[in-house]
Parts: structure tokens; C-alpha cells; sequence
């Protein structure tokens, strides 16, 4: 297919904003009279409010009001609260203080007396199984996950404990959830080499630039809220609900978000705070948060404990995996990393036989959400370092080993609920690895690793991942104007990938319609947005470019028709050239866009939004009814065929320094290429590829949270204790491609892009410093510069293989 | 290669910024924006946060007049009292760079420069570096071009370093940019194609 649009570098409307500081992020909104909160958080990782006395408090001058546990309805039993009276991890929100400025609120919660008792904490699950252990949450669950697995209780039993040796081997016993496939013990028996490893994933926190700052305020009977969130349409409905109203007495302003990386895919609780304060106050509420407060309130990746076994036979070929995973889950109900650790070994390597088991226990650690390739990048950094010791054991090649196991279309995936595998419409992991291979030039590069220069050492790693990325069934919703312009409403949301304009050349694509002449309507409930996904999960590409091309269809149908009904003769003999549809026999018998949309409004019904399709959702019946009469009206939900699970690959190779005497290494060079479906913006990919990247190496050898187990507080809170990636940790360039070929089951070929690239990065840069140390495998993320210098001086290293949470 | 530091133009480091907090009667907290809200509605008179006078600013080229507490950090001042909400907060607490403005032509974090030491200083926000017609600056126009930005909140910051920058050194190395560049953390990592920015806007003659 040719594309006008699709493949070609544009400017999106949003990027001159975003350099010169007019885009407005949630803290840069003002109403009149607005006011200021501040939150009292607590001190304890466990406790609970006995008391709160803040009579004396709240006379204090310039303070408004207060509201605790007690003004905001409780969520479902194990979810994270909006305030609480029994919180579950340092810095967890207590109660909120309105005042005329933030000083006043903090001098009245200075003044607020506090009576808290102090309740059992725990930061390692492996304590929460323990019988008799201590359990993070007061309500008697331990276990329970976001979707699936709802809150409960696993012990395991002494007898497993005394199994196995304590911090070194994984008792493993009692899973939440289990599946297999294939007869395991019979393929590991067939096997060349067996590795079986305990492991260790640190958690790491999400980091987004912009604190989740929130302002509110009610006005004609709506709330407004002004929120930083990754999703539009699809955060609404929550937000609704948590304020205890319908979604359309919500007004929701997320045009710009400051970076969420999962942690604010959807409505989040904190962000209802200021709503409920100005509800009771009567005025606007802007309720700023520090970057202390972000790190407990803006979610971490899941940590994890587990025990890994693959064999491998004398080809490379992997014939058997068996995995059990522990997820440290933080306090409240979090993602089901553990989950994606079976599904992405699953499809990524193809075992003949594999087990998976999984246990998310709850810790007393913040807030835990989605984070970019959650589970997937995890089992990246656990599983490609054995990869390479499997090529190093049986002498092949490290980019073949992975290519022998590297799914094709149509491979299978995880089983689902009924046993049956799921199956993936495009892999092109191979091509990825061999464009990847050529640009890095690895045979050339393979014969300068373990050369040495001084104190350093050269290191080539290869690394690879994968995400799902995509789903269907959601609504298009496109409004041709009497003017000729095309307005484009989208209920996605503005991550920073630019994808909300990408995904909506598609519509302009199938309807011929100049770019220029194309208005996108985003970013605010009142712009009537139709009913899209949030844009999380890699899957904004895939799934966007369906509903808008399900909604251009729709109009180019009607457009043909009015033609049609005016000009006489059938609709199939009419076709459009992006400013007019015309008589394919006669060109010259046409009608313009624009009066074709006067005619829209002439004829109704259909055409101009007054019959509105029976199965589309009814947010997007809302929205398009409030647009009916004003265009011709192109709105569809996405029935397109669903042929599997459309998945995102990647690979990555780095070339390093390992300097032997301080442990530091230096990225000599990366390349990192993507297995993502058609190329839609080639610019906007790029810079998806190298931002995952550079996370992916802040995974790999920079971050992760440290809790003190005495008392259980946090050590490293903020952006210096925790640094990310900067300038000065990366390559001085970095190097990206893309394999270009379309997946059969999106209309444009499209598939996701931005999650795998993390995990991709962070593997190639572990099993390049695993190939500086002549092959030593760490099993633990982040590999950090005291763990190198103690493997190469021959020390015991300070932490057991399943010390979790430690420095 | 060193670039200029806002110590050595000015004598006057952070530890010395906490040192004048402290002497103007307000609590130091890490944890939390200690900060009188909108004009009007500081508390006056009271030691913690002290009384507000008014003193004139040069910003973007214009004298403005604006009530000013002891301890109001020039971020704050910006975004709160003058409507310059392009200054982003990220940290509030010099990690980031998200809030970076342009004093005498050196980069700094205006949440960690009180407002009370920048009178009689020349103060550049990135409202201030589009032309009178809406021309973009050339940093902002390279930065267009490369598509540096992501989610665009630390995107401010960055153009205001790469302006600075750019007046003392016009034509950087990759090397120099990205350790004059190192002040501003980008989570979204959009790092390389920030630098590529960089050597656009010097090869367009960005110091403009």
C-alpha cells in the first residue's frame, strides 16, 4: 500500500507549545479564588490514626477546611484510598488542609496532634509467607493483584521454608496462580545444559517530570479537573466514579502530561483530593505536589523474588522453561507483572514444555503500577544474560541462539483460561536481530570483547523483548465541517509520543484530505471525545489507527452517498480525491467537502449525527450527538477482524567499557531497533526508540528503591538519591531502526512501539557487562559498580541472591 | 572545557542560597513548598514567612513591579505572581533542571534563586525568546525540528541551558553540550535528539 500521510515526518501541533512553554500542564492553570492544599502523609510505614484533633488547628488564620479518611467514599477492599486512617507505607496521604496559601496549610498541619499506633510493616515478601509472618495490610489479605486475582491470603508452610537454604533458594511453595504446557520434566531431560538461578528484580520509581499536580473546581453543576494523566477518554469514567458522579458531570483537562510511563494511565486516587476539598471549601483548589510526595504517591515498578530453570539443547534451541515468581506488590492492589513473566517467555523464546507460577504479596512499600513493559522488561534482564550463557556453554553465536528461539507470525503465546495458547498476527523479532546485527556491525565488534586497555574491558551484549500492544472495539469519531476542515476527535491521551496526531493521519490518509486541513480535538471532556483506550500498554498505534480508520470509512460511505442521492447514479461510482468526491466516469461531476458537509446537515439522520450507530459506546453517543447538525458525521466502533494478540518487539545492542577497578562502565555504543508494524511517524519512532532505551538503562545499572528493614522507611527519595538516566550517562549518539514490516491485523500494518525497547536496552547492557566479566551472570537488576568490583575481586558479595529492597 | 557556573559569576552557592533562607526567618523543608500563595494572600507580618515588599524585576526585557516575600524563590515568583507558567517546577529543589531561566545570560534553577537577589538583573524565561511576531528562537526552532521534546515538561529548562550555552560557547562539541546539558534530567530520555537540537540551533547561529 502507498501511503500520502502514513510513513512521512510531520510537525505535530503540540511540540511548538512544548518549546515555548505555552503548554499548559496541570499546575499552570489558575481559577479564581483558588486556594491551596497540602496533604498530611504519614510518618510510619504501617500505623493506625487513632486520633485526629485539629479543632485548634483550624481556627488558625487563612485555613479553609480539611477533609480525611471520612469525605471520600473508600474504593473496593484492597485498592489504594484517596486519604486513609490506616496507612500502609511512608508518605501515604492522611488527610488534606485548605488554606489561602500552602504556608498556611502547612502550619496547620503543624498544629494538627495525631494519635497513630504503630502496626506490624514488612518490605519482603518472602517474610508475608512465612507462617506467622508479618502481612503489610491490616485487613488480613496478602496477596491480590489488579485484575483477575482478587485480595486474599497464602501462607506457605514451614516445611517449604526448611526446604531450601534461607535468602539463597526460593522456598516456592504455594502459588496464586499457575499454568504449564507441553510434558516439562520429559523436555528438560532431553536437554544439553540446565541452568536453575534464584533471581532478583529491583523495584524502580516511575519518575514522571511532572509531579501529579491536580486542581478542581465545581461550576454549574460540573467538576473541572485539571489532572496530569496519560489517558483522556478513558480516565473519565473512573474519575467519575471516584467523585461519585456520572462522567458527564465531569469536565476532565489533560492536554499535557508531564511523563507517566504507566503511572498515571488511568485516574488515580490522590488526583480527587482537590475535587472534594473545593466541594466543601466553595472554592477552586490547586493542590501542588513536591517531588517527596511523587516518589510515595507516583508508583514504582513491582520488585520480584524468584527462581528461574531453562534448558537449552546442544543447538541452542530452548526446550524447557520453569519459572515461579514472587512480586513484592507494594501496599495496595497492583499490576500483574508476575503475570507478563510467563507470557513473554513464553512467546518470545518458544520452549517445546514450560511451567509459570506466580504470588504478587503485598509490602509495605509505595504505590506500585504498570511500569513500561511491566513484567515483560523484568524477564528480559532475568532471562537474556542466561541466553548468553547458554551460547557461551554450547560455543554459538549469541544474536543465532536467540533467532533459534525467536517466535514467527503466528506463534503462540501464553495459554489462556481455556488452555489454548494465544497467538501473535506479526513477529519479526528475527528481522529486528539481523538489521540490528548489520548496523552494530557484531562480527566485527564480537572480536574486540574481553579485549583489555588498562583497568578496562571491552563488553558486547545483545538483548532483546517483547509487549503486547493492542486492542480493538473501541469508537472513531470524525466531524466534516461546512468550512472543508476535518475535525479529528481523539479520547486519547497526550503521553509525549506524539501518537494522538500519528494515529489520526489515518483518517486524513483514507479520505485524501490535505494534513493541513485536518483540526485535532483532544484534551478536554467538553471537545467531544468519542470513547478510546488509554494510551498505555504500547498499544495507541494499533488501536487508534483502527477506530479512526473504521470512522473514516464510515464518512467516505456517506460521502459517497450524498453524491450519490445529488448527483444521481449509484455511490459505488463515486470516488473521493481529498477535496471533493467526483463522478468516476465524469470528474467534473463533483461535489466539494464542504458542501458535501452542508448537504450532511440538509439531509440529517445519519449523515449529520442525529442516527447514531446502536453499538458504540455512550460516551462517544454523547459526543457525537452534541456535535449533530453541525457536519458530516463519520463515527464507527472498531469491528474490524481481531486475529490475536499484535505484540512489539525489540532488540538492542551496546557495546561498553567495564572499567575493572571502580566497576563504572561507559556505553560505547547502541543500536536499537524495533519490530513495531508500519513505520506511522518515523521522527516520533525514533525518539520512542532511544527514550526506551535510556530507561532501559537506568533498569539495568542505575536505579532501584532501598527501604531500611528496621524501621522501614525509604532511603533514596527524589531524583538525586535515585538519579535516572542524564546527558551524561548515554552514548554520545545513539543509533535506531525499525523493520518496516506491517502486521496483518491493523489496517495500516501498525503495531506498538514504545515498551520493549526499555527492556531490550536494559538486557543488552547486562549481558554486555556479563561479557566484560567473561561471562558471570548476576541474576539481580540493577547490576551496580560494588557487585562488579566484589565478582572480580573475588568478595562475597554484601546481599544474598534474594535480598530484596536492599541497597 | 569548563562552562561558566553560576558560582563563579556570582559568588553565591546553594549552600549560601539556604544560608539566606534560614537568616530570612523561614523553615528549610525538603518535603515541602513552604511558599505564601498569590499575591495578597501571604500572611503579612508573620516570622515565618516574613512581610512582602514590592520591587521591580527585569523580565524578558520588562520592568515589572510584583510583592515579594524574603523567601520567595524567582520560580515561584514567575509562575505564581507574573502568569510565566512556562517555567516548570519538577523538583523544587535544584535536581532537575525543569525550571531552569537565563540571569546575566547564565544558566540557573530559579527554584533555588531567591527573587529578592535578582533585582537589578537581567531575567530571560522561555516566554521571553520568541520574537515580537511569534518567531521562534533558533534553539526552539531546532528543538521543533529534531522533535526533541516528549511529553515536553522539562523541555523549558532545556532550551533555556542550550541558550545559555550558546552565548558563551556558540559552536559546542557533542562532548561540551552534553556536559552544559547535564543540569537537566529528561525521564522521557529524549537526550539525543536534545544534543541534536543543540548543534542544530550553533550551526544555524543559535546564540542569536
Amino acid at each position: 500500500m502507498t501511503f500520502k500521510l502514513i510513513g512521512k515526518d510531520f510537525i505535530p501541533h503540540d511540540v511548538v507549545a512544548k518549546v515555548t512553554g505555552s503548554a499548559k500542564y496541570a499546575e499552570d492553570f489558575r481559577a479564581e479564588g483558588m486556594v491551596f492544599c497540602r496533604l498530611l502523609t504519614s510518618p510510619m510505614p504501617h500505623a493506625r490514626v487513632k486520633h485526629i484533633d485539629a479543632t485548634e488547628a483550624l481556627k488558625m488564620e487563612g485555613v479553609l477546611g480539611m477533609i480525611t479518611a471520612d469525605d471520600i467514599p473508600a474504593g473496593p477492599p484492597g485498592f489504594a484510598p484517596s486519604l486513609t486512617r490506616e496507612p500502609m507505607y511512608v508518605g501515604e496521604p492522611i488527610l488534606a488542609v485548605a488554606a489561602i496559601s500552602e504556608q498556611a496549610a502547612e502550619d496547620c498541619i503543624e498544629k494538627i496532634k495525631i494519635d497513630y499506633e504503630p502496626l506490624p510493616f514488612t518490605h519482603d515478601p518472602l517474610e508475608s509467607l512465612f507462617p506467622g509472618g508479618k502481612d503489610a495490610r491490616g485487613d488480613g489479605f496478602n496477596i491480590g493483584t489488579l485484575a483477575g486475582l482478587p485480595p486474599g491470603k497464602i501462607k506457605w508452610t514451614a516445611a517449604d521454608f526448611a526446604r531450601v537454604k534461607q535468602g539463597e533458594q526460593l522456598p516456592m511453595g504455594k502459588p496464586a496462580e499457575e499454568w504449564a504446557f507441553g510434558d516439562v520434566d520429559a523436555e528438560f531431560k532431553k536437554c544439553k545444559v540446565v541452568y536453575e538461578e534464584p533471581f532478583v528484580t529491583a523495584s524502580l520509581a516511575h519518575h514522571s517530570m511532572e509531579p501529579r499536580s491536580a486542581m478542581a473546581y465545581w461550576q454549574n453543576g460540573k467538576c473541572f479537573v485539571h489532572a496530569s494523566l496519560q489517558s483522556q477518554a478513558f480516565a473519565l469514567p473512573p474519575l467519575a466514579q471516584m467523585l461519585g458522579l456520572k462522567p458527564e458531570e465531569v469536565v476532565l483537562i489533560a492536554e499535557y502530561c508531564g511523563g507517566g510511563f504507566g503511572s498515571k494511565g488511568t485516574a488515580y486516587p490522590c488526583m480527587v483530593i482537590p475535587a472534594y476539598l473545593s466541594k466543601k471549601i466553595g472554592k477552586p483548589v490547586m493542590m501542588r505536589i513536591s517531588r517527596a510526595e511523587e516518589f510515595y504517591l507516583g508508583s514504582a515498578r513491582n520488585a520480584f523474588q524468584g527462581n528461574i530453570k531453562v534448558g537449552f539443547d546442544a543447538a541452542g534451541k530452548l526446550l524447557a522453561a520453569d519459572v515461579y515468581v514472587v512480586q513484592d506488590s507494594g501496599a495496595h492492589v497492583s499490576f500483574w507483572d508476575y503475570r507478563a513473566v510467563g507470557d513473554a517467555l513464553a512467546l518470545v523464546y518458544q520452549p517445546n514444555a514450560m511451567r509459570w507460577r506466580g504470588l504478587p504479596v503485598f509490602t509495605n512499600a509505595p504505590t506500585r503500577t504498570a511500569q513500561r513493559g511491566p513484567g515483560q522488561n523484568q524477564l528480559a534482564c532475568v532471562m537474556e544474560p542466561l541466553v548468553d550463557r547458554a551460547a557461551r556453554e554450547l560455543k554459538l553465536d549469541r544474536v543465532e541462539i536467540r533467532k533459534r528461539n525467536n517466535p514467527v507470525n503466528g506463534s503462540g503465546g501464553s495459554p489462556g483460561p481455556d488452555g489454548k495458547r494465544t497467538v501473535v498476527p506479526s513477529a519479526y523479532l528475527r528481522d529486528a536481530l539481523d538489521k540490528g546485527r548489520a548496523k552494530f556491525n557484531w562480527d566485527e565488534r564480537m572480536k574486540r570483547s574481553g579485549r583489555k586497555n588498562g583497568p578496562r574491558v571491552t563488553g558486547i551484549g545483545v538483548g532483546q523483548a517483547f509487549h503486547p500492544s493492542g486492542f480493538a472495539g473501541f469508537d472513531g469519531l470524525l466531524c466534516l465541517k461546512p468550512d472543508g476542515k476535518l475535525h479529528i476527535h481523539t479520547g486519547i491521551g497526550n503521553l509525549g509520543t506524539f501518537s494522538h496526531s500519528g494515529t489520526s493521519r489515518i483518517a486524513a490518509e483514507v479520505l485524501k484530505i490535505d494534513w493541513e486541513d485536518c483540526v485535532i480535538e483532544r484534551g478536554d471532556s467538553r471537545r467531544n471525545l468519542p470513547w478510546n483506550i488509554g494510551q498505555f500498554g504500547s498499544n495507541t498505534s494499533y488501536t487508534m489507527t483502527r477506530t479512526n480508520y473504521v470512522a473514516a470509512q464510515d464518512m467516505l460511505a456517506k460521502l459517497r452517498e450524498i453524491a450519490a442521492q445529488d448527483l444521481g447514479g449509484k455511490p459505488e461510482d463515486y470516488d473521493v480525491d481529498g477535496k471533493n468526491v467526483f463522478a468516476k466516469s465524469n470528474p467534473s461531476k463533483s461535489l466539494s467537502y464542504g458542501d458535501a458537509a452542508k448537504r450532511a446537515i440538509a439531509l440529517g439522520g445519519k449523515f449529520d449525527g442525529h442516527d447514531l450507530p446502536k453499538d458504540i459506546n455512550p460516551m462517544t453517543q454523547a459526543s457525537a450527538t452534541a456535535l449533530a447538525g453541525s457536519g458530516l458525521i463519520g463515527v464507527a466502533k472498531d469491528n474490524l477482524p481481531w486475529t490475536g494478540q499484535p505484540s512489539a518487539f525489540a532488540a538492542c545492542f551496546i557495546e561498553i567499557e567495564l572499567d575493572t577497578e571502580t566497576g563504572m562502565h561507559r556505553i560505547v555504543d547502541l543500536v536499537s531497533v524495533a519490530d513495531c508494524g508500519t513505520v506511522i511517524h518515523p521522527k516520533g519512532l525514533e525518539t520512542q526508540i532511544k527514550g526506551g532505551a535510556v530507561q532501559g538503562i537506568g533498569m539495568a545499572s542505575l536505579e532501584r528503591l532501598v527501604f531500611d528493614p528496621q524501621n522501614g522507611l525509604p532511603a533514596n527519595v527524589g531524583l538525586h538519591q535515585q538519579k535516572p538516566p542524564s546527558y551524561l550517562d548515554l552514548p554520545a549518539e545513539m543509533h535506531t531502526d525499525a523493520v518496516d514490516k506491517p502486521d496483518p491485523s491493523n489496517p495500516v500494518g501498525a503495531k506498538g512501539i514504545g515498551e520493549p525497547l526499555m527492556g531490550a536496552s536494559a538486557s543488552a547492557l547486562l549481558c554486555a557487562i556479563s561479557d566484560a566479566m567473561g561471562g558471570h551472570v548476576f541474576n539481580r537488576t540493577p547490576v551496580l559498580p560494588d557487585m562488579i568490583v566484589n565478582q572480580l575481586a573475588g568478595r562475597p558479595q554484601p546481599r544474598k541472591p534474594l535480598s530484596i529492597n536492599t541497597q | 572545557m569548563s562552562q561558566p557556573t553560576a558560582d563563579q559569576f556570582t559568588g553565591y552557592s546553594r549552600r549560601e542560597f539556604i544560608k539566606r533562607v534560614i537568616a530570612s526567618g523561614a523553615a528549610v523543608s525538603a518535603a515541602a513548598y513552604m511558599y505564601g500563595g498569590l499575591t495578597g494572600c501571604s500572611r503579612k507580618g508573620r516570622a515565618a514567612g516574613g512581610v512582602e515588599r514590592l520591587v521591580s524585576l527585569n523580565i524578558n526585557g520588562q520592568v515589572r513591579r510584583v510583592d515579594v516575600l524574603p523567601n520567595e524563590s524567582l520560580a515561584m515568583t514567575l509562575r505564581y505572581k507574573l502568569g510565566l507558567t512556562g517555567t516548570k517546577l519538577g523538583c523544587d529543589r535544584g535536581e532537575c533542571g525543569a525550571c531552569t531561566v537565563v540571569i546575566d545570560d547564565i544558566a540557573y534553577n530559579s527554584c533555588s534563586t531567591l527573587t529578592h537577589t535578582v533585582r537589578a538583573r537581567k531575567v530571560l524565561t522561555i516566554e521571553g525568546l520568541a520574537g515580537p511576531n511569534g518567531e521562534l528562537h533558533p534553539v526552539q526552532k531546532a528543538f521543533v525540528e529534531e522533535l526533541a521534546p516528549q511529553c515536553g515538561f522539562c523541555t523549558p529548562g532545556q532550551v533555556m541551558s542550550a541558550c545559555a550555552l550558546l552565548k558563551h560557547n556558540p559552536r559546542p562539541t557533542r562532548d561540551e553540550a552534553r556536559v552544559a546539558m547535564s543540569g537537566n534530567l529528561c525521564r522521557c530520555g529524549a537526550y539525543d535528539n536534545y544534543l541534536n537540537g543543540v548543534l542544530r540551533a550553533a550551526a544555524a547561529g543559535g546564540a542569536a
